[in-house]
Formats: C-alpha cells, sequence, structure tokens
C-alpha cells in the first residue's frame, strides 16, 4: 500500500485515528470511516453546503477538505449539537419554525448557523440571510431557516446580556 | 435529521457494497462503433466492466395506447446510438468510488458523431430523427377540443392576440442526487433496492420487467429521500443497471449520483413553446383560445409516465381559472438530443399560467382596462361551478375570484402600490397571477390519458398493536412533506387518540400492499384518505369492543382522548390501549369475535382543484438588468388545511422554484448539445438572498370529493410563481413598453428589452 497517511482526528470531542489515502475527502472520512453519516453531500463542489462542519470552530465545506488537512485538529459534525435526547436550542428551532423538509441540507445548515452564532451576533434577520444564503435548500424557500437562526440569536443574546 | 440520524440511501452502511461509475456520452448525438474496456477491466479494485451487451441489452418502454404515441425504448445502457451527452454507455464496478471513477477514465468509447437536434427551431429546420420510430421526430401529437366555430370566434373578435411564450428547460434538482444500493438476498428469493425514489411500487415494475424477475423477487425501499420534485417518480436506467449488476454478480452494489451527473444526466422540465391566439370582446371578455404547444422532451419517453406528460397537462388544462369561451389545442412533444423530461413539479401548469396570465395582462393594456378588472370579467365565478370547461373538465366549488379580491386587499394594505411608487432610479412592478391546480388526480381522470398501466388509487392500511399504538402503512412515499406528521393527524383523529401514538410506515413495497407513490399533489388527500378510510374502520371494531365492554350500542360509544366511553356518559370511560389489550391477550373474555385489530382502506377521488393568486412585487435595476423579488404574497384554498405549518412550508418552497424558474435557472447547451450548466456555479438554484419573506394566507372552500375535505397542494407554489414574478417585471417596464413572454428573464433579456425600446 502506498500513499497512506495516519491521521488522528477530534471529532465532537472524542479522538480517532484513521488511515488515509491523500485524495480522501474529510466528508468520505465521516461518512465512511467514521460512520458519521449526518454530513451530507449534496453536489461534492463546494456550493450547496450541505456538508458544513465545524474545523477548529470554523464552518468549511467537508468535500473541500482532505481528511489528511484536519491532522490534528477538532472537527463538529450535527451528531455533536444535541446533549444525548435533549436537541439543543437551535435544533430545536428548526423544527418550531419549520425550518426543515426533507432535511438533507438541514446538518449543513445547522452547522453554518451554529459557526454564526457563537460569533455572538445581533441576529439582524437581514444579516442572518446573508449569512445562510452560503447554504442552499430545495424545499423550504428558506424563510423558516432564517426565523429559527433569528429567534435563536435573539435568545442567546438576551441569555448574555442577562 | 435535526440530530444527522436520517437515513438517505448514501447512508446505509453495507461495508463490502461495490460502487458504479458510469461512462457517459461524450457527444449529443452519434453511433456506437466500439467499446474498449480491457484497461478498465484490469484496474486496481474492479470487479466488472458492463456494457448492454453483458446485461442483454434491456430498455424501459412507456406506453400509452394512443395512436398519437410512438412508442421508443429507452436501453439501459446504450448501444446502438447515444442520444443526449451525458447518456451513460458503460458500467464500472470497483470496491469503491473511487477506483470505480479511476477506472471509468480508461474506458474508451468510439462514437461517430452526427448533427444534433438541441432546439424546436433545429427540429424545424430538418435532421436526421433520433428514433427510427419517429422520423418526424414527433414522440407524441394530441390535436384536441376541435370546436368548429373557433375559427370564426376568432376572426370576428375585436381584439386578437397572436402571440408566443416560452420556457428554458430546468433540472429538478434536488438536495439529495439518484442514489441506489441494490443487493440478492438468496434467502428470500429476492433483489432488495434500497432507492432514493417518490414510487417505489412503479420502480419494482420497472426493475422486475427490465430484468425478468417477478415482481414479489423485488422489494424496493426508499428511506429517508432528500427531495424529488417529480425527478424521482420516474424510473430511473442507472439504477435498474445497478440493480442488474447486483443480480447478475450477486454483491451488493450501489451507485450515488454526484451534482454533475444529477444536472447532465438525469431528466429536465419544461422546455417548451406556445403559439397561442386569443380573441377578446371590447369589453375584455375571452371569446377563444387556439393553442399550438411544443415540448422539447429530450431523448427518451420516461418510464412510466411517458413523453406526453407535459404535451398533455398543457393542451388540456390551458384554460385555467378563465371561461376561455371557444377552445382548441395541440401538445406535441418533440425529441431532441437533450436528456429526457420527467413530470417535474407542477407539469406545464407553471407553463400555462404564464401564458393565460400573460394574455390577461396583454389584452388589458391593448383595451385600457384595468388588470384586475379584465380577470373579474373571465373568471370562473362561484355561483357557476361546477362548470364545465370546453376542455371538457368539471371544475368543482372553489374560491377563484374571492382569492384574487382577496389578494388585492392585501397588497394593498401592505402597501405595495406605495412602495411601486417610490423614486430611486430603480423600477418597480407589481404581478397579480390566479391558477387552479388539478390535483390528487384518481384512476377515472388518469385512465383518460391511456396509460398502459393507470395511477390513481391508493390504499392503507392500519394496525392498533396490544398496547394501543397505531402503525399505518400507506402506498404513498414522502421526501419532506411531513407525511409522519399529517397522516398521524388524520388517523388520531378518526381514533380519538393522541397522534404521537400513531406512526406511519412508508416507502416500502413489502410493507404496503401496493401504491402509486408521491406526485401529483396526491399524497394526503389520497394516500391520507386511503388512511382515514381504514382507521375509520379501526374505529368502528374499537366501538364495537367497547360496546360489549360497556354494555352499550356501539353506535353510542364514541372514541376520544385516548378514551372509550358511551356518548355523554363519562363515566363509562374505558382506555382504548386497554380494548387494544383485551383484544390480542384476553379475546376469550370477549364474544366478538376479534383476534387482532386492524383494517384497510382506499380512496380514489377524481382529481380536484385547488386555487391561489399569487403576487410578486420585484425591483428591476434598468443599469444592469437585474431583477429582485423584494415581496411575495399568496392567497391560496386547498379546502380543509390539516396542518397550517406544512401547507405554509410547501407553498414557500414551491415559490422558491417558481421564482427560480422566472429569474434564474436555465439548463443550457452549446450549439454542439455540450451542457454549459453542469456544476451549481452555472446552474443558479437561488439562495436565501433571492428569495423573500412569502406571507401566506388560507381561504378554506372544503372538499366534497375527498375523504378529510383537503385538496393537495404540494405543487401550486412552483405553478403560481413564475407568472406573477414575470407579470411583476412587465410591470415595471410598462413605461418604456418593453415586453418580455419567456422565461427565465435575465439581467440582459431585460437590458435588451429596454435597449430596444429606448
Amino acid at each position: 500500500m502506498k500513499d497512506q497517511h495516519l491521521v488522528t482526528l477530534d471529532v465532537n470531542g472524542r479522538e480517532y485515528e484513521v488511515v488515509l489515502e491523500s485524495r480522501r475527502t474529510l466528508a468520505d472520512v465521516l461518512r465512511q470511516d467514521l460512520g458519521l453519516t449526518g454530513t451530507h453531500l449534496g453536489c461534492e463542489h463546494g456550493i450547496c453546503g450541505a456538508c458544513t462542519v465545524l474545523l477548529d470552530g470554523e464552518p468549511v465545506r467537508s468535500c473541500l477538505v482532505f481528511g489528511v488537512q484536519a491532522d490534528g485538529r477538532s472537527v463538529r459534525t450535527v451528531e455533536g449539537l444535541a446533549d444525548g435526547d435533549e436537541l439543543s436550542d437551535l435544533q430545536q428551532a428548526f423544527s418550531r419554525c419549520h425550518g426543515l423538509q426533507c432535511g438533507f441540507c438541514t446538518p449543513g445548515f445547522l452547522m453554518l448557523a451554529e459557526a454564526y452564532l457563537d460569533t455572538e451576533p445581533a441576529g439582524d434577520p437581514e444579516e442572518v440571510r446573508d449569512v445562510v444564503s452560503a447554504n442552499l435548500c430545495r424545499c423550504t424557500g428558506y424563510q423558516g431557516i432564517v426565523e429559527a437562526v433569528t429567534e435563536v440569536a435573539a435568545a442567546r443574546r438576551k441569555q448574555r446580556d442577562g | 435529521m435535526l440530530r444527522g440520524a436520517g437515513v438517505f440511501v448514501d447512508d446505509i452502511a453495507q461495508p463490502h457494497a461495490c460502487h458504479v461509475a458510469f461512462v457517459r456520452s461524450p457527444v449529443a448525438a452519434g453511433r456506437i462503433t466500439a467499446i474498449h474496456t480491457a484497461a478498465a477491466k484490469t484496474a486496481a479494485g474492479v470487479r466488472a466492466v458492463v456494457t448492454a451487451d453483458d446485461i442483454g441489452r434491456p430498455a424501459l418502454t412507456a406506453v400509452l395506447e394512443r395512436d398519437e404515441f410512438v412508442p421508443t425504448a429507452m436501453p439501459l445502457l446504450a448501444h446502438d446510438k447515444v442520444r443526449y451527452a451525458g447518456e451513460p454507455i458503460v458500467a464500472v464496478v470497483a470496491d469503491s468510488r473511487y477506483l470505480a471513477e479511476d477506472a471509468a477514465e480508461l474506458v474508451a468509447c468510439e462514437i461517430e458523431e452526427t448533427a444534433p437536434v438541441l432546439s424546436l427551431a433545429d427540429h424545424d429546420a430538418g435532421v436526421p430523427p433520433i428514433h427510427d420510430e419517429a422520423p418526424d421526430g414527433v414522440l407524441v401529437d394530441l390535436q384536441m377540443f376541435a370546436d368548429g366555430e373557433l375559427a370564426e370566434a376568432l376572426a370576428d373578435a375585436p381584439l386578437v392576440l397572436d402571440e408566443t411564450f416560452r420556457s428554458g428547460r430546468v433540472a429538478a434538482a434536488p438536495l439529495e442526487g439518484r442514489a441506489c444500493l441494490a443487493q440478492w438476498q438468496d434467502r428470500d428469493d429476492q433483489l432488495v433496492v434500497h432507492l432514493s425514489t417518490q414510487v417505489p411500487h412503479q420502480v419494482r415494475t420497472g426493475i422486475a420487467a427490465a430484468l425478468g424477475l417477478a415482481e414479489r423477487q423485488v422489494r424496493v425501499v426508499a428511506p429517508d429521500v432528500g427531495g424529488g420534485f417529480g425527478l424521482k417518480c420516474v424510473v430511473g436506467r442507472e439504477e435498474v443497471v445497478a440493480a442488474a449488476i447486483a443480480r447478475r454478480l450477486r454483491l451488493p452494489v450501489r451507485w450515488s449520483e454526484d451534482r454533475q451527473e444529477n444536472l447532465m444526466g438525469a431528466c429536465h422540465g419544461h422546455e417548451q413553446e406556445y403559439r397561442v391566439r386569443a380573441g377578446f370582446a371590447a369589453d375584455g371578455t375571452l371569446l377563444g383560445v387556439d393553442a399550438d404547444i411544443r415540448c422539447n422532451i429530450g431523448a427518451y419517453s420516461v418510464y412510466p409516465f411517458s413523453c406526453a406528460v407535459e404535451p398533455l397537462m398543457a393542451a388540456t388544462e390551458l384554460p385555467g381559472v378563465y371561461k376561455v369561451g371557444r377552445y382548441a389545442a395541440r401538445g406535441r412533444g418533440i425529441a431532441t438530443n437533450k436528456p429526457p423530461t420527467a413530470p417535474y413539479r407542477g407539469v406545464s401548469r407553471p407553463q400555462l399560467v404564464f401564458v393565460m396570465e400573460r394574455l390577461m395582462d396583454k389584452a388589458a393594456n391593448r383595451l385600457g382596462i384595468d388588470r384586475l378588472e379584465i380577470r373579474r370579467r373571465n373568471t370562473i365565478r362561484r355561483e357557476e361551478f361546477p362548470y364545465q370547461g370546453p376542455n371538457g373538465i368539471s371544475y368543482e366549488l372553489g374560491s377563484y375570484l374571492e382569492a384574487m379580491e382577496r389578494c388585492a386587499t392585501e397588497i394593498e394594505q401592505a402597501g405595495w402600490w406605495e412602495r411601486r411608487k417610490s423614486d430611486d432610479g430603480l423600477l418597480r412592478g407589481i404581478g397579480i397571477a390566479n391558477f387552479s391546480e388539478r390535483t390528487a388526480y384518481g384512476t377515472a381522470t388518469m385512465g383518460m390519458r391511456k396509460m398502459q398501466m393507470t395511477p390513481g388509487f391508493d390504499v392503507s392500511h392500519v394496525r392498533m398493536d396490544a398496547s394501543g399504538d397505531v402503525t399505518v402503512t400507506t402506498g404513498t412515499c414522502g421526501h419532506g412533506q411531513g407525511h409522519e406528521t399529517t397522516f398521524a393527524q388524520v388517523v388520531a383523529d378518526r381514533l380519538g387518540v393522541d397522534p404521537a401514538r400513531v406512526k406511519l410506515r412508508q416507502g416500502d413495497t413489502d410493507l404496503a400492499s401496493f401504491g402509486w407513490g408521491t406526485w401529483g399533489s396526491r399524497s394526503l388527500v389520497i394516500g391520507g384518505g386511503a388512511a382515514a378510510v381504514a382507521a375509520g374502520r379501526l374505529a368502528d371494531q374499537l366501538r364495537e369492543i367497547a360496546g360489549e365492554l360497556l354494555e352499550a350500542d356501539a353506535a353510542d360509544v364514541e372514541l376520544l382522548d385516548g378514551h372509550a366511553q358511551v356518548r355523554g356518559v363519562p363515566d363509562s370511560r374505558i382506555g382504548i390501549d386497554t380494548l387494544a389489550s383485551t383484544v390480542h391477550f384476553r379475546s376469550h373474555t370477549l364474544t366478538h369475535d376479534e383476534q387482532l385489530l386492524e383494517a384497510r382502506g382506499a380512496a380514489n377521488p377524481p382529481g380536484m382543484f385547488s386555487n391561489a393568486t399569487h403576487a410578486a412585487l420585484v425591483e428591476v435595476d434598468p443599469g444592469t438588468g437585474d431583477t429582485k423579488v423584494v415581496d411575495y404574497l399568496v392567497v391560496e384554498d386547498c379546502g380543509v388545511v390539516i396542518n397550517p405549518m406544512i401547507v405554509d412550508g410547501q407553498v414557500r418552497g414551491g415559490v422558491a422554484q417558481g421564482i427560480a424558474a422566472a429569474l434564474y435557472e436555465e439548463m443550457t447547451y452549446s450549439p454542439d448539445g455540450q451542457p454549459l450548466t453542469g456544476t451549481f456555479m452555472d446552474y443558479l438554484m437561488p439562495t436565501a438572498s433571492e428569495i423573500p419573506p412569502i406571507a401566506v394566507h388560507h381561504l378554506v372552500t372544503p372538499c366534497e370529493l375527498t375523504e378529510t375535505g383537503a385538496k393537495g397542494m404540494g405543487e401550486g407554489g412552483t405553478i403560481g410563481a413564475p407568472a406573477a414574478v414575470v407579470a411583476a417585471v412587465n410591470d415595471a417596464l410598462r413605461d418604456y413598453g418593453a415586453e418580455i413572454d419567456s422565461i427565465p428573464v435575465r439581467p440582459a433579456d431585460v437590458l435588451c428589452v429596454l435597449r430596444e425600446s429606448a
């Protein structure tokens, strides 16, 4: 065997060691090698954003990142959002606001939004609309997604400000 | 879904599955003279390299039993001719997708390229036929509703509009592409195919027929499906090839389409041209319509619906909500060297509504009548229902005019007319579109299409287990429409239990006895109707048992809040879970001979009409030609609303797709037939920035023809939006005397008409 690399990944707080070809994408590593199939592939050329995960806290298209590039870094996927049975505030808001239909793009939007919310934003609906325009959804017309992220931004801000 | 725990086909773990990669035609038209597979066969990880000859040249052939229809076979893999760029020729099977794609690059196909037919203009210019069976390139030619007095009506009309309207070729582009995982299971003597589809039973039939298996020997399971929009209600050749390979090699085989394959190689929709003559009286009354409709249906008839889906729908339903006086239409399906068209969301209705609304606006302009007023004068009115149209359709009660008036009031109150006036250099316009959409076609209506197999009815089984929980099976197959929620509501309502205790199982041919899947806004109306009937029968069983235990007449027993009780006697309550456990575990204590609690129901409505009015407010930048939809409003009537959140979500998603078809999306080709829109960089799906907030208002005209009073509504958003948006663009351009009669309206089109009018 040639072109194989031993790579260490911290995914959702758990350490994994995997042997990878150079060309293997992070998305395939997550989905196929680690069994974390919540990260979806919608276009494999970096436009749709269904495969968005957080790499050291930053949203990236995991279809455009090679697994070896994530060596020694921390990855957060949709599987890491809920606390056991308890859905995160963002996941609950997506459900409440009907921010998903077929659900295929949903993990990507959740991770994109999670990164945005981590910046402690004002959560203006126009800004939210601008941010979530990084990803594509074919089902919802985006309204529920924008409402969900806006709601959570407001709630988290309120919590922060006491 | 929210946890990432959804299971789409590609998520199903099958560690030993091989992957199929397809070698596709690099040219739009040509004759295959040689296929060289030797290098690929010896490449790393390769299990097989399969050509049409290796699998016996099977084909899928859609058939309409009409003289005007020419059946043509769609081979699973091309063998003599290639008919579009992207057509699959060879399947390479390897241990991983990476290796399969590596090896596919080693296959060489020798093709003698011929001149392609890409457009209706190419067709008119005359080139060699795409199918020998159809030397004139016309796969279906429907001359309908001939009216001997139409010509006279048009000749005498004070105003005759003679117009041509066009719509571009679009892709359904569900976020999850097509995908399948097929494996042969000796134990059950069965090929099990997990597949991203809207129509599991029809895929079963297609696979069984193509592979020479009995229906029983094929099980199709649709797990979570990441959007379909019509693309996944036809049987894809690639999936059948994968199934054929799994059967031959006795290996689990998967294929997951990438986005380039999806855009270039999967079915499209809506490339159409309408040449319409319409006569109006001086007061705006529409006197007659004569339509010649041609659909560029691509290279093949899709299975099972055939290439007649678009021309038939267009020719039949063009009049829409309007009284057209005299009517005749011709609908043709023209073969070209592009991918086939499938019944994409709305099927011709986005186009035909666009055409009728353009006619109304043009006539209003020419006759000096207000746009709403001319519509008032031509719309079918409440007192005229059931209205018998000259297109052979009987329209049941709807709220056509009420919806428009409500829409007019809402946009007035929302200040749209004031906003239209603002003076900042941008051109603003308001567009309004009325439409009805026939939904939930039952077999009587589908029978008129004369498909070799006629869809329409559906069946459902409802059973209660010993703990009182309820399982519902259906032959419809959701892909984001929230069937789990709405079916549970409908069933729980009949049984008097909490919807949380009702679980829907769908998308599995071994679970549901039969079904026609999810398309044509049919699922909740037909599948949900069948479930309601079944639940009603199960409720009768529960009332019988409760009647015996409570020593009351079953007819006096009511089911509510998880209990059965004698009507008006709350003290008589007995838990439904107690009834369930008694039937299952202590049936010896009953004289009643129920051993299980289960029932079957069916529904087969005739097809009914939902209606809506859409309004769009747009801003056009005269400097760049860029158009932005800044506000959008829908007043819709789908009868009884089972779940407002789901209805609104369907409407909004549909509107987004309609706005996309009006302004952004089009599959384009080079003059030699190469697709130019093979990625999401070129094929412009709208993002959140292009889609405005969409207000949705409801009118409720309960439907007397369905079990729940609901009418279907899954496609409506897509149907109304192109007409409303283009009307708004034309309103914005009105002072310049410019008009646009084709979609999509791109910035270059706007600049072009502005320059011409200057």
